[in-house]
């Protein structure tokens, strides 16, 4: 049996005295697409950053791969979009080929230059996210949607296996919104990429993802989005600790 | 008038260190900018004074020491550039207040050794502003020793260094060793700051770092075209500076600096223009 994407058990995690993640267990098998989902300040983006070993756990295993994250090096296996695509230095004078060349600088590795396949690679990628004739305008003059589609294609470069996307809509209309969960969607069926996209909008996402889990402090539930429209509105408001209603989107 | 600075070897000296210096400077200075750390360049020419002024109070007291300020000066810039990477650590979400504090001890010591020296002199008044004729064989070789080795040295690490400037947490993800890379430029930037300080003096070294960026930003397409822009700039500057400097009798630092900015205001002026140009053809 393939060992899972990621798999975490008895997490806890606490900023000085106050906890924010508590008794987590969380497991994405290969080739899922997991809504995580949750209020603000629910953890989210706190177990992002433990997943990707920006801030160290203390209590609890994390595995990637199978493998314990203390000892895991394979990085060019996951790919990361933020949510600063929004905030980055818009003035930073940098093209799209060179945004998305950085998804490789690692692969690459040290003492070596990118040689004529990884050029191919990096215009793949860019063609991929439909964004090939603004390859060599600079990024801060691009729109939110455009620069959000630039930093995919950079996570997208080294072809990892898992995607993560930390609120990466945030600041994109609601036009492009559409077409980035679609694209998204594709790259999951097509690509094989499994992926774990973190948002707030409960709605949207229980109609692209395989898998939603909930998350506030502990993980709620982690099940398929229908039995997650089944649950009652107030086991939802427990959660959020206010009213919720769910706004699906059929398609 | 020129052929002067092919001709008289002193000149000659000041002339291939200031093409030297037109390189490096801008080629640094472009990540300096684009890391919001114009400012360090600032603290670690203060530092790199008050290594002067020791080398110049060595000089005073003990007599005829083989280390001259200039290679005290550059000792003292490195070491500064590790302490403003460990407070840097310290204060983490200040990290700012690195800059301040580097400075200061920097300009304090600066006057302990310069009063203990006796005060003020002309060599003093040559590191400070610059100079078209304090420029030995022995700093030349110097300069270029560490002009090929930081170029060679952010040739190698180009990819790395860029993606720590646009995005330090992506960096750190993808398993960059942000901390080594960091340090590395840390230390390429004082000596480059301690090699430039020959020419255009301590006191406007960061304009040299910065002045040529700030105007090829306004006009240059990705992060190489910058770079490129940047260094034509800088060559600009020093050339031109140099020679108005050495026919005014003028410390170069000054006409340098004015270059740059009368550059500066030209790509502004520039970037104006054809933005109405354009305008105008969307109008009509």
């Amino acid at each position: 049996m393939t060992s899972p994407i990621l798999n975490i058990k008895n997490l806890s995690y606490a900023y000085e005295d106050r906890e924010v993640l508590e008794d987590i267990h969380f497991t994405i098998q290969p080739g899922r697409f997991v809504g995580l989902v949750g209020p603000n300040g629910s953890g989210k983006t706190t177990l992002i950053k433990l997943i990707l070993g920006l801030i160290k756990h203390k209590r609890g295993d994390i595995e990637l791969f199978g493998t314990p994250i203390e000892k895991f090096k394979d990085w060019d296996r996951i790919g990361f979009v933020s949510q600063k695509a929004n905030s980055f230095n818009t003035g930073f004078p940098a093209t799209v080929f060179e945004v998305v060349s950085m998804g490789l600088t690692s692969k690459v590795g040290y003492l070596h230059f990118f040689r004529k396949k990884h050029k191919e690679k990096i215009k793949e990628a860019i063609d991929l996210v439909g964004m090939s004739e603004y390859m060599h305008k600079n990024v801060g003059d691009l729109s939110g949607g455009q620069q959000q589609r630039v930093f995919i294609a950079r996570a997208l470069v080294s072809e990892p296996d898992f995607l993560i996307l930390d609120e990466p809509t945030v600041g994109v209309d609601a036009e492009n919104v559409e077409r980035f969960y679609n694209m998204l969607a594709d790259l999951n069926r097509n690509k094989g990429i499994t992926l774990l996209f973190v948002t707030h909008d409960i709605g949207t996402m229980t109609s692209y993802a395989t898998d939603i889990a909930c998350l506030n402090k502990h993980i709620h539930f982690h099940g398929d989005p229908s039995s997650f429209e089944q649950m009652n509105e107030k086991d939802l408001s427990n959660i959020y600790g206010h009213p919720v209603q769910v706004v699906t989107h059929d398609h | 008038m020129l052929e002067s600075f092919i001709q008289l070897p002193f000149l000659r000296n000041a002339f291939l260190t200031g093409i030297l210096v037109g390189f490096i400077a801008p080629l640094l200075g472009t990540f300096i900018v684009v890391r919001r750390l114009s400012l360090i360049a600032d603290a670690l020419s203060h530092v790199t004074l008050s290594g002067i002024a020791f080398g110049l109070m060595l000089d005073k007291k003990l007599g005829g020491v083989a280390i001259t300020p200039f290679y005290t000066g550059i000792g003292f810039s490195v070491l500064g550039s590790i302490f403003i990477e460990q407070l840097r650590r310290v204060y983490k979400s200040y990290q700012e207040l690195a800059i301040p504090i580097i400075l200061s001890a920097g300009v304090g010591l600066s006057v302990i050794f310069i009063s203990i020296a006796n005060g003020f002199n002309q060599n003093l008044f040559n590191y400070l502003f610059g100079s078209v004729v304090a420029v030995s064989s022995t700093d030349l070789w110097t300069i270029l020793f560490i002009a090929i080795a930081v170029t060679i040295l952010i040739v190698i690490f180009y990819k790395e260094l860029f993606m720590l400037s646009f995005d330090e947490e992506h960096a750190v993800v993808s398993g960059i060793h942000a901390r080594r890379i960091h340090f590395l430029f840390i230390v390429l930037t004082a000596l480059v700051i301690a090699a430039s300080i020959r020419i255009v003096g301590v006191l406007l070294v960061s304009a040299l770092m910065t002045l040529p960026v700030a105007a090829s930003i306004r006009i240059a397409k990705g992060f190489k075209q910058t770079i490129m822009y940047s260094i034509l700039f800088g060559e600009a500057s020093v050339l031109i500076g140099q020679i108005a400097g050495y026919y005014f009798e003028i410390p170069p630092g000054g006409t340098i600096v004015l270059t740059a900015v009368l550059i500066l205001i030209g790509t502004i002026g520039f970037k104006r223009l054809k933005k109405r140009s354009s305008y105008k053809k969307v109008m009509s």
